[in-house]
């Protein structure tokens, strides 16, 4: 059977999720972008991995257009006038998001909600705002129907805010992904107590570390897809992983493997790296005629590589001989120092290499840990976390992220789940990830266990829709099929849970 | 050098006090309450070495001079010397210093509010905790105790100012209930109540109600409900069997405590002025 007859035939697939299946099996028909062939060997053996995004990138993978800039002065290829009121932002907003372009073929990039709305929001009755927006995120949910669809609120708090919080409560939508820029000066704590109830009920916001984000990328940077670190106005070119499990699989030792085979293979990513930022900036129409970078509302100087790197636990333990998790990266001193200095390698070596097209980024890369994909299985854990299973008790886990998160400007991220009495205690929370944060944990998700939006490996999905998948219905969200190889796989819903004990 | 006998330490928890705390538990209580859920932490082990044969890993050894001691690395926490032991003790207790809980708790301070010390009953070492006490002060964080109420704390004025605050158990207020219930008349918890509410120190008080016995868990929260007033949070609690021993389970019935009849008593600890009366 042709794997075309199989999308078409698969019941569980919507006509959209039919529709992005073929037109990626249509990219695949044409290969004449051409790596090395060290590189098509790593890839075969599965060190580096292309995260299917495409053989011909037609467009960047992420998208995160100025969404001010489009309420400034509107927006002639869609026939936009700015918004004069909340309807018309909204509405504008709405018929927006439909054409931004990504690699999901949804936007990854809903826009600073709470700011870009709150003028309009406080003109009107809140009842009726509450309404609007109630509509607004209906729309988004069923129309922009992905759980990569991100919106950031914060870091202060606003009136748009807390309507989105109690939206986002009473509607449990797995749609918009949301993240709070958490900053200790300028977020209440009333504001992030808020946000931390309205986590423990529907695995969103996630905290994000905004001074950190700032530090690296100004204050004109969004939180995009799971949880990316790129700039409004701009985004990310591609992001191709390094399995960092599989690119040990042949080194003799620790030393073997920083010294020959870690820098081999971080130069065969660079090198599709490079390729592809070139294709997409020269060859692909995208920068040339596309209405977002023709009216400004995205720039290529604002567009940036992503070196994406998983499965650190699995790399270090294998490279010591570790073969009980328990007693691996994480929990193991001498592992985890292992990790660190893989990850100083990686670093100091991406950043001597000069990139293509990231002239704004002192012309290199930034690194990203990935956040899986639904087939790993359990041979590569997340970037840096602890493998599910093993994790140790919150505080031992902290301690490792916030060694980790730093390196990752592009984002990276771990996920607590918490039993059912922290619901009644927000307040003891919110110090955690507080306390956390202060001390260099990038990004924070959590969730309860006995929710039915749940976090996967960065992004939600419900519970209820991956039911459906396993009995051959439909889900209207194409992530929930992710959610099911994930948990299947991966596990992913088995990590440790925050308990008293 | 000034040590005690600790329990565990928790580095997080949300149930002792308010925000997330660090949780260290010592060793010893001078009450008998019949529904103890931590039977293990009322007495001092006895070095009798009853509970040594039964470990499955060999974490216990009676050693020549007749000490029972513990490897804390070999431990797998099955907790069957717990179940073994005869004297409602633990062998898997640490004589610390101050400074080496210190030292352990040191790594939780940028995450939580404070600690609370808790038991047993902490409040059998009032010269330990009044030093911990300051040290942690010292590191911006704060301190309360949970406590049963038999410390006269009138004579430890340098704990009291010392902690934030105390958390007090009421569980019985008639003396005769009192005396089968936790084997004591109760009379220094009543005064402990008196008297921290005098002082300021007292954060909250925590009743627990039984199945069954109307008048006596009446007598209780109205007598408390009386003298708190909105002075502190009084929290109504269920009694749960669970980790009851079994011969107390005979006196005590193997019923949780209905929900519906624990509201009733919040319901009468805020008419009788304890505005903040809830059941946890
Ligand atoms: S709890 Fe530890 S010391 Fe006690 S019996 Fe089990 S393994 Fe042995
Ligand atoms: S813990 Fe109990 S059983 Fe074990 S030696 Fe001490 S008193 Fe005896």
């Amino acid at each position: 059977m042709s794997d075309a007859l199989n999308i078409i035939q698969d019941p569980t697939l919507t006509y959209r999720q039919e529709l992005v299946g073929l037109a990626r099996l249509g990219e695949s028909t044409d290969d004449s972008l051409r790596y090395s062939d060290a590189y098509y060997a790593a890839k075969a053996r599965g060190a580096l991995c292309d995260l299917n995004e495409g053989v011909m990138p037609f467009r960047p993978r992420y998208i995160c257009p100025d969404y001010e800039l489009l309420f400034r002065k509107g927006c002639d290829f869609l026939q936009l006038d700015p918004p004069k009121d909340l309807l018309e932002a909204v509405n504008v907003l709405e018929i927006f998001y439909c054409h931004v372009p990504s690699i999901t073929t949804y936007p990854v990039y809903l826009g600073d909600l709470d700011k870009l709305l709150e003028p309009f929001v406080i003109k009107e009755d809140r009842e009726y705002a509450k309404k609007v927006l109630r509509l607004f995120l209906r729309n988004i949910d069923r129309v922009q129907t992905d759980s990569f669809v991100h919106a950031d609120i914060g870091p202060e708090d606003s009136v748009t805010a807390r309507i989105l919080l109690e939206l986002t409560e009473e509607m449990q939508l797995a749609v918009p992904n949301l993240t709070l820029r958490y900053d200790p000066e300028k977020t209440s704590d009333d504001f992030a107590l808020a946000c931390v109830r309205c986590m423990l009920k529907t695995a969103k916001p996630s905290f994000a570390n905004h001074r950190m984000f700032v530090r690296e990328w100004g204050d004109r940077y969004a939180i995009a897809s799971c949880y990316n670190g790129l700039m409004i106005g701009g985004g990310g070119y591609t992001l191709p992983r390094m399995r960092l499990y599989e690119c040990a699989l042949d080194a003799k030792s620790p030393e073997d493997f920083l010294d020959r085979e870690l820098p081999k293979y971080i130069d065969l990513q660079l090198e599709y790296m490079d390729k592809r930022v070139k294709f997409i900036v020269e060859e692909s129409s995208f920068f040339k005629t596309n209405f977002l970078v023709t009216e400004g509302f995205v720039k290529r100087e604002n567009f940036i590589g992503m070196f994406g790197v998983v499965g650190l636990a699995e790399c270090c333990n294998h490279l010591l001989g570790i073969t009980d998790v328990k007693k691996g990266f994480g929990l193991n001193p001498e592992a985890t120092r292992l990790g660190r200095r893989i990850m100083d390698a990686i670093e100091k070596r991406v950043s001597e290499h000069v990139a293509p097209y990231c002239d704004a980024f002192d012309h290199h890369y930034r690194l990203h840990a990935q956040v899986g994909i639904d087939t790993d299985g359990m041979d590569d854990s997340p970037g840096t976390r602890i493998p599910i299973g093993a994790e140790p008790a919150m505080l031992d886990q902290l301690e490792v992220n916030e060694q980790f998160h730093p390196y990752f400007p592009t984002g990276t991220g771990d996920i607590f789940k918490f039993e059912e009495t922290w619901v009644k205690t927000p307040e003891a929370v919110l110090p955690i990830i507080k306390g956390s944060l202060s001390r260099g944990l990038r990004y924070f998700s959590g969730y309860l266990e006995n929710n039915d939006v749940v976090r996967v490996t960065g992004y939600l999905v419900k519970k209820s829709e991956i039911e459906k998948l396993r009995q051959k219905k439909q889900s209207l969200n194409q992530v929930t099929l992710y959610g099911m190889g994930a948990q299947d796989g991966g596990h992913a819903l088995d990590r440790r849970v925050q308990a008293y004990e | 050098m000034n040590k005690a006998p600790v329990n565990k330490i928790i580095p997080f928890s949300n149930v002792d006090g308010p925000g997330n705390r660090t949780s260290i538990f010592f060793q010893g209580c001078s009450f008998r309450c019949q529904f103890c859920h931590n039977p293990e932490t009322i007495r001092l082990c006895v070095h009798c070495g009853a509970c040594v044969p039964g470990c499955p890993v060999h974490a216990l050894r009676q050693d020549a001079d007749g000490q029972v001691r513990w490897d804390p690395k070999a431990c797998v926490q099955c907790d069957a010397c717990l179940k073994a032991c005869p004297h409602s003790a633990s062998p898997r207790i640490r004589w610390m210093t101050v400074e080496e809980v210190l030292l352990e708790i040191r790594r939780s301070l940028p995450y939580i509010e404070g600690i609370t010390t808790s038991g047993g009953d902490c409040t059998l070492y009032p010269a330990f905790l009044t030093e911990l006490f300051t040290r942690v002060h010292e590191a911006g964080k704060t301190c309360l105790i949970d406590g049963n109420g038999a410390l006269d704390f009138r004579s430890h004025p340098q704990l009291l100012s010392a902690c934030d605050g105390v958390m007090l158990d009421v569980k019985a207020v008639d003396p005769a209930w009192s005396m089968q219930l936790i084997g004591n008349d109760g009379t220094s918890v009543l005064q402990s109540l008196k008297y921290l509410l005098q002082a300021g120190k007292l954060a909250e008080v925590r009743t627990v109600i039984f199945p069954g016995r109307d008048r006596e868990n009446a007598e209780t929260v109205r007598y408390t409900a009386a003298r708190i007033g909105d002075r502190c949070p009084y929290k109504i609690i269920r009694y749960r069997p669970f980790g009851v021993r079994e011969e107390f389970q005979a006196f005590l019935g193997e019923d949780t405590t209905d929900a519906a009849y624990a509201e009733s008593y919040a319901r009468l600890a805020r008419d009788a002025g304890a505005s903040k009366a809830y059941v946890i």
